[in-house]
């Protein structure tokens, strides 16, 4: 019987490339998962929230088999997580650095071979990847020659080396200057585009609006959020316009407009000097209803629907629980 | 098993390229043999520097005693009075001088006997100015008593003990001394080799935390496989840098003492053999048969087992105390906080040489030597003082020595299990300085 269910749970997964199941995970009496499903379709950038202290890093460790949970399940590419699966995934640690007093090259082909790859292979991704990255002129220095934007330079490429289903990215950008960092998000994009799946965790949500397609959000070891991002922001909409009305009188359509609906003031950038406002809407009143009302008091020139950005949501879903 | 080899071999080259590594491989051997050359220089130095004491003798007792020996000459000071002979001993540069008064009593006469020096005199020159003053006195007694000088040569007695066991062998004396130095030889190289390399281990586990390494290695290759590849890595630098020291120590030191002109046999005997077992040695040199007896005792320690066992000993033993080295190294973020945790890993260390040069040594198998080489933490040291004597009947009992193995060998997995479940939980821990009841805690993560 028990059996079977695995085998309807596979079938299930097949679109997924790593589902957890209830996984929880006990250090002494300090509970640091609590029960948590997740699923990260394949092919996807999937951003993994959540405040310092959440459990994150944790489940992270979980996916690379560095620790294990207490109960519940991992689910990798169709089967239970097993240690064949670490060729399969790369990390990149919030926490990495690399040995001090040894040459980069023969470093990259130690973490290399130890994920399994063989040396010549190794080699010649290698100088690929040093080409590409403009770093091919590194490989015979040491490490604490190197700055550490170029260090992490090294720890990006020895994580993608070996063409990983699943990558994993703590705080990819941090020690990052803006034009690395870009560099950094260009290649996690085409790796996608390539077909990897990738973990992405952070506190910058700026880089979650641009890069994840699916988010989770952990809180006091718990998931208080998942889903498609744009989902979510469907569902944290609140029928809010932001609009920017050209009037001769600004006053007088103000308190007409306050007289009809709840309004706030709104702050955006703009050419001309107009009245700028949010309007709230009730669920019973429509976008297009409120153009035409507003077309017959005013000129138009801005009319927005306010959808929360990543760290609006962030924020109000930590502050409710 | 890939894996493991490619960290043993990291760690190896890691090791032995550094820099402080090397330096250390080489000079030490030279310093070793500066340090030889040194003593042997200043022993030459000593006994050729002849120090000379003046005999002012008013009594005439002791006239033909003071002869010029190996260890001072003498000059006869007649008919000068004492303060005109201690004038010119100080200006001569005189070592001292001995003042032997006027009497007719021998005994009154060596009750007023003075020696004049500088500084204190040395233990060496008082013994034997002592020695010479009492024969005379005896002589001069045995004298009064109208003993002939013949009678008295007759009188002395010469006495060696047969020593048999119970097969009907001829023994020698002090070869029992010889056994314990060559098994306290070997259980100082593991207790040092343990001291020396188990720290590098544990250095070494720091600096992978400390440059943030760990979690990447770690999420590639399993925390027990980096351990135990680190252990081994470090192991063999050691060796590589112990046969070099050795081979290195050895050449240099024939060299330079062949280049000094020290006989290397009579160097080689003194170094190798305790002061009781020299003394035999020397007094027995003369017969050819004794020779034998030695040369047959020394074939009789049972080399094979002793070898084969150091082996296992020291494998088990340095993997055991270095397992815990890297469980403290995964514990601390730097070097500093290891003190509280090293002096439990040290003292059964220090407890095993002290209970080896003081029991093992005086009774093999009484039952203190007994009790610390099955003691797991201590074995591997006591239990190698003990083999030479053999194993079986005459030496450590069978069950012993089974024993003590099948022990440290149940030691050596727990141990090892232990470190690792510290080491897996404590390298991923940053920022925190632990105490023994928090690592109690991570058994349990």
């Amino acid at each position: 019987m028990e059996y079977f269910n695995i085998f309807e749970q596979i079938k299930l997964n097949m679109a997924n490339l790593l589902a957890a199941e209830n996984v929880t995970k006990a250090f002494g009496d300090y509970t640091a998962l609590n029960k948590i499903s997740l699923e990260i379709p394949e092919g996807t950038i999937f951003g993994l929230l959540g405040p310092n202290g959440a459990g994150k890093t944790t489940f992270i460790r979980i996916i690379n088999q560095i620790t294990y949970p207490d109960t519940g399940n991992v689910i990798f590419n169709g089967e239970r997580l097993h240690p064949e699966h670490v060729k399969m995934i790369g990390y990149l640690p919030e926490e990495r650095g690399l040995y001090k007093s040894m040459k980069v090259g023969e470093q990259a082909l130690y973490l290399a071979q130890l994920k399994g790859m063989n040396k010549t292979d190794a080699k010649k991704k290698l100088k690929y990847w040093f080409e590409r990255l403009e770093i091919g002129d590194w490989w015979n220095k040491k490490v604490q020659e190197l700055s550490k934007g170029m260090a992490q330079k090294i720890q990006f490429v020895v994580t993608v080396l070996h063409e990983p289903k699943l990558l994993i990215f703590d705080e990819p950008f941090s020690g990052f200057d803006p034009i690395n960092a870009n560099l950094i998000k260009d290649e996690i994009l085409r790796l996608k585009e390539n077909g990897s799946t990738v973990i992405f965790s952070t506190h910058r949500m700026e880089s979650v609006e641009e890069l994840c397609e699916h988010i989770a959000l952990i809180h006091k070891s718990n998931k208080i959020l998942d889903g498609k991002l744009t989902d979510i922001k469907r569902d944290f909409k609140n029928n809010i316009y932001e609009v920017g009305l050209e009037t001769d009188d600004k006053n007088a359509l103000k308190s007409e407009l306050e007289g009809k609906f709840s309004v706030e003031e709104a702050h955006f950038k703009s050419l001309e000097d107009e009245l700028k406002v949010r309007i709230k809407l009730d669920s019973n009143e429509t976008a297009n209803g409120l153009l035409h009302y507003l077309t017959s008091k005013a000129r138009v020139n801005h009319f927005v629907e306010v959808v929360p950005t990543a760290n609006e949501i962030f924020i109000e879903t930590v502050k409710r629980n | 098993m890939d894996k493991l080899l490619l960290i043993i071999k990291r760690e190896y080259l890691a090791k032995v390229r550094n820099k402080s590594f090397i330096v250390l491989t080489i000079l030490s051997p030279l310093i070793i043999v500066a340090m030889i050359a040194l003593v042997v220089y200043l022993a030459k130095v000593n006994s050729e520097e002849k120090r000379v004491i003046a005999v002012l003798d008013e009594s005439t007792f002791f006239s033909r005693q003071f002869e010029t020996g190996a260890e001072a000459s003498y000059v006869d000071y007649r008919n000068l009075s004492l303060e005109e002979a201690k004038d010119s001993v100080r200006s001569s540069g005189y070592y001292g001088l001995l003042f032997i008064p006027r009497g007719s009593e021998i005994d009154a006469v060596a009750e007023g006997i003075q020696f004049y020096t500088k500084e204190s005199p040395s233990m060496d020159i008082l013994a034997s100015l002592e020695g010479k003053i009492k024969t005379r006195i005896r002589e001069e007694k045995l004298n009064d008593l109208n003993i002939s000088p013949e009678v008295i040569n007759s009188l002395g007695a010469n006495y060696d003990m047969n020593i048999v066991n119970f097969s009907g062998e001829k023994n020698v004396k002090g070869i029992t001394e010889i056994k314990a130095v060559i098994g306290g030889g070997f259980g100082y190289l593991i207790m040092m080799f343990i001291i020396i390399y188990g720290a590098f281990v544990m250095r070494s586990v720091i600096e992978e935390k400390t440059s943030r390494i760990i979690e990447v290695i770690i999420s590639s290759v399993k925390p027990f496989q980096l351990m135990l590849g680190k252990i081994i890595g470090t192991s063999l630098a050691g060796i590589t840098q112990f046969v070099i020291w050795i081979l290195s120590a050895g050449i240099l030191t024939f060299v330079v003492l062949s280049f000094m002109g020290v006989e290397l046999d009579v160097l080689h005997s003194k170094a190798n053999i305790s002061p009781e077992a020299m003394e035999t040695l020397n007094e027995a040199s003369a017969s050819q048969d004794t020779i034998q007896l030695y040369v047959n005792e020394l074939m009789k320690i049972p080399w094979g087992t002793l070898i084969v066992s150091f082996l296992l000993y020291f494998s088990l033993g340095y993997l055991i105390y270095s397992s815990i080295y890297a469980a403290i190294g995964a514990a601390v973020d730097n070097e500093t906080d290891t003190q509280q945790f090293m002096f439990p890993v040290i003292m059964p260390l220090m407890l095993a040489i002290y209970v080896g040069f003081f029991s093992v040594f005086e009774n093999p198998h009484g039952p203190i030597a007994v009790g610390f080489s099955l003691f797991p933490l201590t074995s591997p040291i006591v239990m190698l003082m003990r083999l030479p004597s053999g194993v079986g009947a005459a030496g450590v009992p069978w069950w012993q020595l089974i024993a003590s193995i099948v022990l440290l060998i149940l030691t050596f997995i727990f141990i090892v299990w232990l470190a690792a479940k510290i080491y897996r939980v404590g390298i991923l821990m940053y920022g925190k300085k632990p105490s023994y009841k928090e690592i109690y805690r991570w058994l349990k993560y």
